[in-house]
């Protein structure tokens, strides 16, 4: 079974964020980039999987700028076979993503496709879901668990409450929750290693996909900052104040 | 402006979070329909025409949809949104709705406008991004707006006082390469997380599991529910499901108490906007203290059993 695994360049989770001067956007000039922590679950579980003998070839895929080949690279690292750019330098928002996913999806005819459940700079937690429905196939969002077996998934999914198991035929699309599993390091052999893998270039001309944006930003502002940094002595002082105060205590 | 919300609900009660969805549909326009997807969801689309400002409650019964996969709560909201003439369909930015929205968008070719805080006109919305640390105007173009609401953007709407007309509508027919097969709930007696008026959350700093314990008898003192952070629930302390932050849920409880907490920008994302945060905490330099209203530096395990006497007393 040949996996793909979608996957994101965005700001370093370790990255406060800037809001630009002109409030269009956030300022990502000369700050770390790196794979979304998400995707490198994905990454992680699609090597596994490739290690239990369950799939045969694992091909990264991600959408966006020149640059992406690094994250790519990346993925590589970790134990993708090969790796796919869709290279373009206008914006792409989650809709056009999965579009370009379903066009590589229809080239590739995988059994299965793993993404991250939402990146971490725009937090729309879309693409999975929306790639499910254009290609038709069943989805299992937010797995902390994944179990693969006679051509179906039987996934454990985060839900608000606990938890929640599905079982979907394949092929499908699943998206990774933080306690999926826990990524490994890229060691510099297979750094290296992952430069001589192939990585295609293509474009969304060529894939025959629209990305004009559907959403217009209008501004980008910080928020509301909060008045924090007030102290207390000892618990008598905060219990009181929480009474007298804040009030919030009944 | 017609506007279609999906309910969030288990068949027997609306979760709260449909009463914040439906006050942002009210904020769009005054033609509101509910829809209840549901499998003997009888009291729970009753409850929907009780809702002021709601016109028509929608209802699909049928067996598959008791526990419904998101590709059937779709195909029941693709058969409503063709039949009638919609302008914006609104879900709540939970579990539920995150997971069945998008579907939704990608079958219309609409962008989807994620876990809106606020809304400008119909047509531009408010949203966080970078985990709260910048909030993007975004305007749709789009023939239908399909959105997800944040439920503490948006106060929740009263349960009296409306009188709207029940419709049943047909549901369409199971779509069966999805199935939910068990569920493993979080069985609590206290206040759900994401609704609670008080929040006690731990972290890293609880040291285990088993210290929770000790949050517990003070979530015990204050009626509240228990929340943690990402750093306690990677560390296996508690499950997912307790987790307040940008991959977790978002609360504004009225008090909110930060044990053992440092503040990663990822949990205040969650957190910030409750009405008053106490940070208890050793390390008088963590960042939770700069948005705490009540910051105590000290040890927890020493704290949290005086507090509990204290507010005993």
């Amino acid at each position: 079974m040949k996996i793909i695994v979608p996957i994101k360049r965005v700001v370093d989770y370790n990255v406060k964020v800037r809001v630009r001067p002109d409030g269009m956007g956030v300022d990502t000039a000369n700050v770390k980039m790196s794979m979304n922590p998400f995707d490198e679950i994905a990454v992680e579980e699609a090597v596994r999987l490739k290690e239990k003998g369950t799939a045969t070839e694992i091909v990264a895929v991600s959408c966006g700028v020149a640059a992406c080949q690094e994250t790519l690279r990346t993925a590589l690292a970790l134990g993708a076979d090969r790796a796919v750019l869709v290279q373009t330098d206008t914006e792409l928002q989650p809709l056009a993503v999965a579009k370009l996913l379903r066009a590589i999806v229809e080239k590739e005819s995988p059994g299965l496709v793993i993404l991250g459940k939402q990146a971490i700079d725009d937090d729309a937690n879309q693409t999975g879901q929306m790639l499910a429905a254009l290609l038709d196939w069943p989805q299992a969002t937010f797995a902390s668990k994944v179990d693969i077996a006679d051509s179906k998934a039987t996934v454990k999914r985060e839900v608000d409450g606990g938890l929640e198991t599905v079982e979907v035929a394949l092929p499908a699309v699943i998206t990774t929750d933080l306690r999926l599993n826990e990524p490994r390091y890229a060691t510099l052999p297979n750094i290296m290693k992952a430069k001589k893998k192939p990585l295609e270039t293509l474009t969304p001309e060529a894939l025959g996909v629209d990305v004009a944006p559907r959403l217009k930003t209008l501004r980008v502002t910080e928020p509301a900052k909060r008045k924090g940094g007030g102290r207390v002595a000892d618990v008598k002082e905060l219990v009181a104040k929480l009474r007298n105060e804040a009030k919030v205590l009944r | 402006m017609t506007i279609l919300v999906i309910a969030e609900h288990d068949n027997a009660a609306l979760k709260s979070a449909t009463l914040h969805t439906i006050a942002a549909a009210q904020k769009l326009g005054n033609d509101i329909h509910v829809l209840v997807a549901g499998s003997g969801a009888e009291a729970v689309a009753i409850a929907a025409a009780a809702i002021p400002d709601v016109a028509k409650v929608l209802r699909a019964n049928a067996q598959h949809l008791a526990q419904p996969t998101a590709e059937n709560v779709a195909a029941v909201v693709l058969q409503v949104v063709a039949s009638g003439n919609y302008t914006h369909v609104v879900a709540p930015a939970t579990s539920f709705g995150k997971n069945a929205a998008p579907r939704i968008a990608a079958k219309l070719d609409v962008a989807q406008i994620s876990d809106i805080t606020g809304i400008e006109s119909p047509d531009t919305f408010v949203r966080p991004i970078y985990a709260g640390n910048a909030f993007a105007t975004v305007q749709s173009s789009d023939r239908i707006k399909v959105i997800t609401v944040r439920t503490t953007g948006f106060d929740a709407v009263p349960v009296t006082g409306g009188n709207a007309v029940i419709e049943d509508v047909a549901a369409p027919a199971e779509i069966t390469s999805a199935k939910v097969t068990g569920q493993e709930l979080t069985k609590s007696e206290r206040p759900e997380l994401t609704s609670a008026r008080v929040v006690v959350s731990g972290g890293r700093g609880m040291a285990s599991g088993e210290n929770f314990k000790l949050l517990e008898a003070l979530a015990d003192t204050l009626h509240a529910a228990i929340g943690a952070s990402r750093a306690a629930v990677d560390a296996g302390y508690v499950p997912n499901d307790y987790q307040v932050g940008q991959t977790g849920k978002i609360v504004a409880p009225d008090l909110y108490v930060a044990v053992g907490i440092s503040g990663a920008i990822q949990h205040l994302a969650g957190m910030k906007d409750s009405k008053v945060i106490v940070a208890i905490n050793k390390d008088a330099e963590a960042p939770i203290f700069q948005i705490a209203d009540y910051g105590l530096v000290g040890d927890l395990f020493e704290i949290i059993p005086a507090l509990i006497a204290e507010l005993s007393s």
